[in-house]
């Protein structure tokens, strides 16, 4: 009993939301139409990559708060590579190579210099949203027309896709990450040192060496969550996604990972981040306010975790 | 198997090893003994390596080895099972066994050939029947503990370390313990178990081997050598009188429980205590010896029954702060986790509970609360720099008379410990047995647990069995054997109701 609620609790609350707006909007057809969905699947695409990274580092017990300004570094500097006319792959290589890298910039200070992830990546947070606005000379990055626009629109180009290619890549990372984390040795480590580090270095493992591989990891998946963000928006823009740390977060808390490390997974962090985007589109349909939402969001991400705290205790 | 030779180790300019010899054969089971700060847990950890050595050889049969890490060491053959378990617990215990080591394909996990190991390696100890998918965290105490030596097998280790490991057993989990280290010696391992228990290392191991100030101080076979003169080892003084001598007058009674019941395992439990005397509690891990002192202190909600304070006040439904008010005291069991403050000073956790005392129009004094700290520090011989040292600094000896000077300057007169003496060297035993003992005398009514039956027997003046979550029998501990108190505790006899 208490494994389902842990394994289906945010996928009942997720049906909930959707169930609710459904009704409040007055025009179920409407809301479920193949057109939302693929909004709100749109809208999803960028927290939900950058939240299978963080899923991989919560579960290690850490955090990592500068996801918002790598999504807008990697953005600006995909932009500046496509605007030499080069190849879009590149722009692409690109992007998740500097999300790595200030991933692995994070894990340094953590392992090698003893900040914890939190002060560690609240610098880095500052820094690569500074850097970002260097390389765009503080103004956006058009960029030239290429398949890369066509990414993350809402209604994809051949209608065949049904969705947008980066819905698809994202859903195909997720069973990647899936994968990693449950069947192999290195996703099974992960959890190791999340749930006890000293444990884990009395295995023989070494708990900074896959601290360094997780955030490299990472800083590759938000990397390209910033350029799926470049692409919606059509130009790298260094003030973008502000703030979009706390959505991620929140996903990745929301679907059952414990900020103290050793717990969580692809499902439940793809299933938070799709519960807010429904939650946010609900909100626009029936014209409310952002401060509602905002108001609503931070009232569903404490009572998540509440919930999840009682499970544990009656455990 | 294992030898050392010669070894030495400084943090600084604290010496922890100066010239240790240690050898243990094949099928040996070596009991370490040795005061807390003696030196062993560096000793282990210099072995197991997770230390290095400054000068000085660790041997595995005839070959020096200097691991330089506990991963050289475990697939070297050394395994050290940590005094505080270190596992995963949001792990299952599969994944705890094989946490490592795991088969791997590719870098993929091979469920199936996990799963047979993790199966074999568990049929080796059915009497707990462990299955592989089981988190840790759901796991009673006994059973990690178990999980943990399993792991160590699972690296194949020929030298295991123990360190304490009987530490959070109750008695008859230990006691499959032991079976267990008896078969794995008589496998051709090399054991060496550390434990402040006497009687215990007497059941396990042959030879003995006792550590002081970090040297080597002595070692022979066990059947060779009293407690007193293991002891007198230890401490490097002779001590004559390890419990204190007790001239008990009874007073008034001053707390008085009757059918006490909780959610958390107390079902039923009448007891009486008096001014001036001290009541032990026994019982089994689990039998419901915390959940009483608990429910008395208001931790717990009280379900049904009453409790009362000398003058018959009703306490059942009063506040924690209402109880400490009414002069209860209260020492939790987990001193790390519950009892004290580890980073703040020794002031500050003394003083925790009677802040109010110590503030003049909402500040506090802090002069006032250095010296009466430094008071109490003397009263208990607790050994530090100063009031204001750190709680964590301090050895466990001394954290847990910290802990108990918290309830001197609190002034209680109705003291509830809870296992006071868990974890403590036989030195700063002592000393907390005559602190208790010194409480009495001037009046307070004492209740302790213990999971240590000898200490029981030593300092209380009566002792109450609880099994099950009831309090089966008070009776004074004259009238007691050991053997009757084990019996109630297992559940042997159940033809007797309580009576005091």
């Amino acid at each position: 009993m208490k494994n389902i609620l842990r394994r289906f609790g945010p996928v009942m609350a997720l049906l909930l939301v959707i169930g609710t707006f459904a009704v409040l909007t007055g025009a179920p057809e409407r809301y479920l139409s193949v057109h939302n969905l693929r909004v709100v699947l749109a809208q999803t695409v960028t927290v939900g990559v950058a939240a299978l990274g963080m899923t991989m580092i919560v579960i290690t017990g850490g955090i990592d708060l500068s996801v918002g300004s790598v999504i807008a570094l990697a953005g600006v500097t995909a932009a500046r590579v496509l605007q030499t006319g080069t190849s879009p792959w590149l722009a692409i290589a690109a992007a998740m190579a500097m999300g790595s890298f200030v991933g692995l910039v994070n894990a340094a200070a953590i392992t090698r210099l003893k900040v914890i992830p939190f002060v560690a990546t609240l610098g880095s947070l500052g820094a690569a949203r500074g850097i970002a606005k260097w390389i765009a000379h503080e103004q956006t990055v058009d960029i030239p027309t290429t398949w890369l626009n066509e990414l993350a629109v809402t209604v994809p180009l051949h209608a065949a896709w049904l969705v947008a290619p980066g819905v698809w890549v994202a859903a195909a990372l997720s069973i990647v990450v899936f994968v990693l984390l449950s069947r192999t040795v290195f996703g099974r480590h992960l959890y190791a040192v999340g749930s006890n580090e000293a444990a884990a270095k009395a295995c023989g493992l070494s708990p900074d060496r896959i601290k360094l591989a997780v955030y490299s990891l990472a800083g590759a998946f938000f990397g390209l969550s910033g350029l799926l963000q470049m692409s919606r928006l059509r130009q790298g823009d260094p003030t973008v996604a502000a703030g979009v740390e706390l959505d991620v977060i929140a996903a990745v808390v929301i679907g059952g990972a414990s900020l103290s490390g050793g717990q969580g997974g692809v499902v439940g962090s793809l299933v938070g981040a799709l519960l807010m985007a429904f939650l946010r589109n609900g909100s626009q349909q029936m014209g409310w306010p952002t401060y509602v939402q905002e108001t609503m969001i931070g009232v569903i991400i404490v009572f998540a975790v509440a919930l999840d705290r009682v499970r544990a205790r009656r455990g | 198997m294992l030898s050392v030779r010669n070894v030495h180790k400084s943090f600084g300019a604290t010496r922890a090893l100066a010239g240790v010899n240690l050898t243990v054969r094949a099928g040996q089971v070596l009991a370490l003994l040795g005061e807390n700060g003696a030196g062993k847990s560096t000793l282990m950890n210099v072995v197991a390596g997770g230390l290095r050595p400054d000068s000085g050889d660790v041997a595995l049969g005839d070959k020096a080895v200097h691991f330089r890490s506990p991963a050289e060491a475990r697939a070297g053959g050394v395994a050290l099972i940590h005094q505080e378990l270190l596992l995963c617990p949001q792990l299952t215990v599969q994944e705890n066994l094989l946490l490592g080591l795991e088969s791997s394909r590719a870098g993929f996990l091979v469920a199936q050939a996990n799963r047979n190991r993790a199966v074999e390696l568990l049929s080796r100890f059915p009497h707990l029947k462990l299955i592989p998918e089981q988190r840790v965290a759901d796991l009673p105490v006994a059973a990690r503990q178990i999980v943990e030596i399993a792991r160590a097998l699972a690296a194949n280790a020929q030298v295991l370390l123990m360190d304490e490991p009987t530490s959070s057993l109750g008695a008859d989990d230990a006691e499959h313990l032991h079976k267990l280290i008896k078969e794995l010696s008589s496998q051709g391992r090399a054991i060496v178990y550390i434990s402040h228990f006497l009687e215990e290392v007497r059941r396990v191991a042959s030879h003995y081997a006792v550590l002081r100030d970090g040297a080597s101080v002595a070692e022979g076979l066990l059947a060779d050598a009293t407690d007193a003169q293991l002891v007198s080892q230890m401490v490097g003084r002779d001590v004559t009188q390890l419990f204190p001598v007790r001239n008990p007058s009874p007073g008034p009674v001053m707390c008085k429980a009757q059918n006490l019941a909780t959610l958390r395992g107390l079902h039923s439990a009448s007891l009486e205590v008096r001014a001036g005397e001290i009541v032990g509690i026994a019982g089994l891990m689990g039998s419901g010896r915390t959940e009483l002192m608990r429910a008395m202190f208001g931790l717990d909600d009280i379900t049904s029954g009453d409790l009362s304070d000398g003058a018959g006040n009703n306490l059942s439904n009063q506040s924690v702060r209402a109880r400490m008010a009414a002069g209860m005291g209260f020492l939790s069991e987990d001193r790390k986790g519950e009892g004290l403050a580890l980073n703040l000073s020794i002031a500050d956790n003394t003083t925790l509970s009677s802040l109010p005392r110590l503030a003049r129009n909402g500040l506090l004094s802090l002069r006032r609360q250095y010296d009466e700290t430094a008071e109490n520090m003397r009263n208990l011989g607790v050994k530090a720099q100063s009031p204001l040292q750190p709680v964590g600094q301090l050895s466990g000896g001394n954290q847990q008379k910290v802990a108990l000077a918290r309830l001197a300057a609190q002034g209680a007169n109705i003291w509830l410990l809870d296992e006071p003496t868990r974890g403590v060297d036989i030195g700063s035993k002592v000393q907390i047995y005559e602190v208790i003992a010194a409480a009495a005398a001037k009046g307070a009514a004492v209740v302790m647990t213990s999971s240590y039956l000898p200490e029981l027997l030593g300092v209380c003046d009566r002792i109450g069995v609880m099994c099950k979550g009831r309090l089966v029998q008070v009776r004074a501990t004259s009238d007691f054997t050991a053997a009757q108190i084990l019996n109630l505790a297992l559940g042997a006899s159940g033809s007797v109701e309580s009576s005091s």
